[in-house]
Order: C-alpha cells, then sequence, then structure tokens
C-alpha cells in the first residue's frame, strides 16, 4: 500500500478535565473521500484541527504526505499547513474584499507575485463556477456560491489534502447535493484526498469511500461506506435505517432496505 | 470679529489635524500591539500586554486639564516651548493615543474568529493575519473609532487655550467668557457644533462605502 495521505496514530487531547481526543488513530489513502460522523461535542472538530495542527495534539503523531507535521514550528509548520487546506461551516470569507481577491488570499500569503495570482484566482473561479462573480463581495453571493468560493480559495495554493468542517451543514438540501457533487469531482479530477466531518448521515453516503463513526473522542467503527451500510450490525446502517424510516415511514423503510440488501 | 473666528479655526483645525495624524499612527500601533498581545490575541503574550494595557488605561483615566499640567516638562523637551499651539499639541496626542488604542483594540477583536482560523489554516504568520486579515476586515470600525477620537480631540483642544495654544475653546474663554462678550461665547461655539458635524458626517459616510458586510 502506498505511504498514506494523512496518518494520526495515538492522537489524544484534553481541554481541562474534558477528554475530546482519546487515542485516536487513522489513515487516509491519497484520493480517498474519508468521512466522519458524530454528533456535536464528539472531538470531530478537534480531531480536523490536529490534522493542520490548528490544534496541538497532547500526544501521538500526526503525518501529512509522509511529513510529521506534529515535529514542526514557525515556518516550516506553516508551509505544512498551506498544504493542507480547510473549508469551513460559515465559510470564513473577508467580507470586505471581493471573490478574486479571496481566492488570492493564500497566494498572498505565499508571497506570489500579483500578475499570477490574479491568472490564478481567475482560473479557479472559473473551476466552481464562479467566473462572472470575480468583482461581487461575499455579501452578495448565496450560500452555496459562498462555500464554492471558499473552496477556490482553498485549492489556491495547490494543496494536496482538503480538510472540510461542516462545510454543507449551513446549506439546503439542494445546495449540500450541489456542493458534495463538486468535491467528488474535484477529489476525482484532481485526486485531491479530502478529510470531512460532518453530522449529516447523507454526506457520507453521497460521497466518501471511507468513513469512521466518533463517539467521546473515539472512533467507534471503521470502514467501507458500502460495508458499513450493509452491516446490519452497524452503527452508520443504524442510522441509514432509522433515516430512512423517518422519511419513508417505517415498513417500506424496511422493505426498501431489506430489498437492497438482497440485491 | 469674523477674522478672529477665522484665525481661531485655522488654529484649531492646525491642532486637530497635527494632533490627529499622530494619534491615528501611534493608536493604531498601540491598539495592534494591545490586540495582538492579549489573552484571545494571535499571540498572547502577557509581559507586554499588562504593562501596555495598565499605561493605556492610567492614559485614559487622568482629566486632561491635570495631564496638561503633569506632561509639562516632556512637552519642554519635545518642542522647546510649554506655550503656544506646538504646546497643547503634545499633551493632546498623549491623551488620545491611549483613547484611540482602546478602541483599536475593541475594532480588531469583534473580526471573527472563523476568519483568523481560516487565515491559519492557509499558513499565515501574525504579521500577514494582522496585515492582510484583520486590519482590513476591521477597516469601518477602525474608521468609526477614529470619527470618535477625533471629535474627543476637538473637545480638548478647547482647553489648549490655558496653555496659550489658541483656537476656537480659546477664543471663546478670553473674550466671550473673561471680556463678558457674548456674542464670542456663541459663534465658536456655532463653529465647533459645525466642525464636529462635518467630521462625524464623513466618519460615517467612509466607514459606510467601506463595510460590504
Amino acid at each position: 500500500m502506498s505511504e498514506p495521505s494523512i496518518r494520526l496514530s495515538g492522537v489524544s487531547k484534553r481541554f481541562g478535565d474534558t477528554v475530546a481526543l482519546d487515542e485516536v488513530d487513522l489513515d487516509v489513502q491519497p484520493g480517498e473521500i474519508f468521512g466522519i460522523l458524530g454528533r456535536s461535542g464528539a472531538g470531530k472538530s478537534t480531531l480536523l484541527r490536529t490534522v493542520n495542527l490548528l490544534t496541538r495534539p497532547d500526544t501521538g503523531d500526526v503525518h501529512v504526505g509522509g511529513e510529521a507535521v506534529t515535529a514542526l514550528s514557525g515556518r516550516r509548520l506553516r508551509a505544512a499547513r498551506a498544504r493542507t487546506a480547510m473549508i469551513f461551516q460559515h465559510f470564513n470569507l473577508l467580507s470586505n474584499r471581493n471573490a478574486a481577491s479571496n481566492v488570492a488570499l493564500p497566494l498572498r500569503f505565499a508571497g506570489v507575485p500579483r500578475a499570477e495570482r490574479r491568472a490564478r484566482a481567475a482560473e479557479l473561479l472559473d473551476l466552481v463556477g464562479l467566473a462572472d462573480k470575480a468583482r461581487a463581495y461575499p455579501g452578495q453571493l448565496s450560500g452555496g456560491q459562498r462555500q464554492r468560493l471558499a473552496i477556490a480559495r482553498a485549492l489556491a495554493a495547490e494543496p494536496t489534502v482538503l480538510l472540510s468542517d461542516e462545510a454543507t451543514s449551513a446549506l439546503d438540501t439542494d445546495t449540500t447535493d450541489e456542493i458534495l457533487d463538486l468535491l467528488a469531482d474535484l477529489n476525482r479530477e484532481l485526486g485531491l484526498t479530502i478529510l470531512l466531518i460532518t453530522h449529516e448521515l447523507e454526506v457520507i453516503t453521497r460521497i466518501c469511500h471511507r468513513a469512521a463513526v466518533m463517539e467521546a473522542g473515539r472512533f467507534v467503527e471503521t470502514g467501507p461506506v458500502a460495508e458499513l451500510l450493509a452491516d446490519p450490525a452497524s452503527r452508520l446502517g443504524a442510522s441509514a435505517r432509522r433515516l430512512a424510516a423517518r422519511l419513508l415511514g417505517d415498513d417500506v423503510a424496511a422493505g426498501a432496505l431489506d430489498g437492497g440488501e438482497r440485491a | 470679529m469674523i477674522e478672529l473666528l477665522y484665525e481661531s479655526l485655522l488654529e484649531t483645525l492646525h491642532i486637530v489635524g497635527v494632533s490627529g495624524a499622530w494619534t491615528l499612527l501611534g493608536g493604531l500601533v498601540v491598539g495592534v500591539v494591545l490586540y495582538v498581545t492579549s489573552k484571545s490575541g494571535p499571540r498572547p503574550f502577557a509581559v507586554v500586554n499588562q504593562p501596555l494595557g495598565l499605561a493605556v488605561n492610567i492614559g485614559r483615566s487622568a482629566p486632561f486639564v491635570l495631564l496638561m499640567v503633569a506632561v509639562v516638562p516632556l512637552t519642554r523637551a519635545i518642542t522647546g516651548t510649554t506655550i503656544g499651539t506646538e504646546a497643547a499639541i503634545v499633551p493632546l496626542v498623549i491623551a488620545s493615543i491611549p483613547f484611540f488604542a482602546r478602541l483599536v483594540e475593541s475594532a480588531l477583536l469583534e473580526v471573527q474568529p472563523g476568519l483568523i482560523e481560516a487565515a491559519r489554516s492557509m499558513g499565515a504568520g501574525v504579521p500577514a493575519l494582522v496585515w492582510r486579515v484583520v486590519l482590513p476586515e476591521a477597516t469601518p470600525g477602525l474608521i468609526r473609532g477614529f470619527t470618535v477620537t477625533l471629535v474627543a480631540v476637538v473637545s480638548y483642544s478647547a482647553m489648549a487655550g490655558i496653555v496659550g495654544g489658541g483656537g476656537l475653546g480659546d477664543l471663546a474663554y478670553r473674550y466671550g467668557y473673561q471680556r463678558f462678550q457674548t456674542e464670542y461665547m456663541i459663534w465658536p461655539l456655532v463653529v465647533l457644533v459645525v466642525l464636529v458635524q462635518l467630521f462625524q458626517i464623513l466618519g460615517d459616510g467612509c466607514a459606510r462605502t467601506l463595510d460590504r458586510r
């Protein structure tokens, strides 16, 4: 097997008396979309932030692209962060800068010259379908457009890994699907490795190759999404059944899922 | 009368202009340092933050009239004199830098934490974070804070008469109050009100134009 794109080994983090992460191990392969499902407070957010060291773990090692980022500090840590992009639930765009300068922001941090920044920003806005919005301010864009813009910005410094922090949780269902499809496209076309956290099961089932369910700072199950869904004993499968029952009514849902399992 | 009023207005504008420029510069620097080193800032550093915060609080709690007298030795060291317009500017700047610095600090603290996290995730160091993210996002708030400061400077400048600083306040005091010429009391006041209104309208306008939220 090739070297994992992201590797967490024995990562723990406490905030006072609260254990946010309890000896977490995780391997994400290059080109994989890995999803972590959990309720709020399960530790997903802390876990995601240990990958780019926005949160430094108390113990354990984090490797990104084979490099031990937990050993880095200063300039080299900042360079490593630039290769590990991140998108957020509330987009976190600069409200007083237009779309093109938002996209160019990581390039400014990297010291890329102005002409190159402009060209790259235009290219990226085109990639996410916002070519005509270069001069618009985030306040003039819809939620889905803002997340597209944030994705374009995240890609500006040509990262190998994208961390997604509940990126669709503030969006309606249709827009969620649109953003997820965009992430799946980018994964396929650019070979981008994506690690995402979510509390929405649909996010996992729609685009993730593998997934883990997180509770109280630990993974309670991990595996390929299709296998977890097919396993009657898995929590992911159970959540899927509950969701189907809520949407379709108990009988129909039971029938549909049974049929699905036989097939 | 018109001539005196005009002369005094120019003196006031001179005092407010020069003090305002120094205050803008000094207040921004002190405010940014307070923000960066504060407990919830990007680089907490109590050894710098606490003494600086204390100095700012002392500067803000001293009544201006007392401050003006207290800093006389410093004024002499800087300007070579303790009377006149230049001598009035020194205490004015000393009084208004702490005032503006606190407003700068609070405007910067209001920038969404998520934005700072996003910038850090892109590999921004503290200087880039402050220069490229925090200051641009806080610009409307900074302008509003500076407008408030400038209005306070106008009002302080009226006391500059005590050190022979001239200006509209001095005119009103010497001619209007000490010589019982009521119209010399009223007209400088009217001009001051108009001046403050102008500053406020200008400041609000700039802040609104730059605010894209």
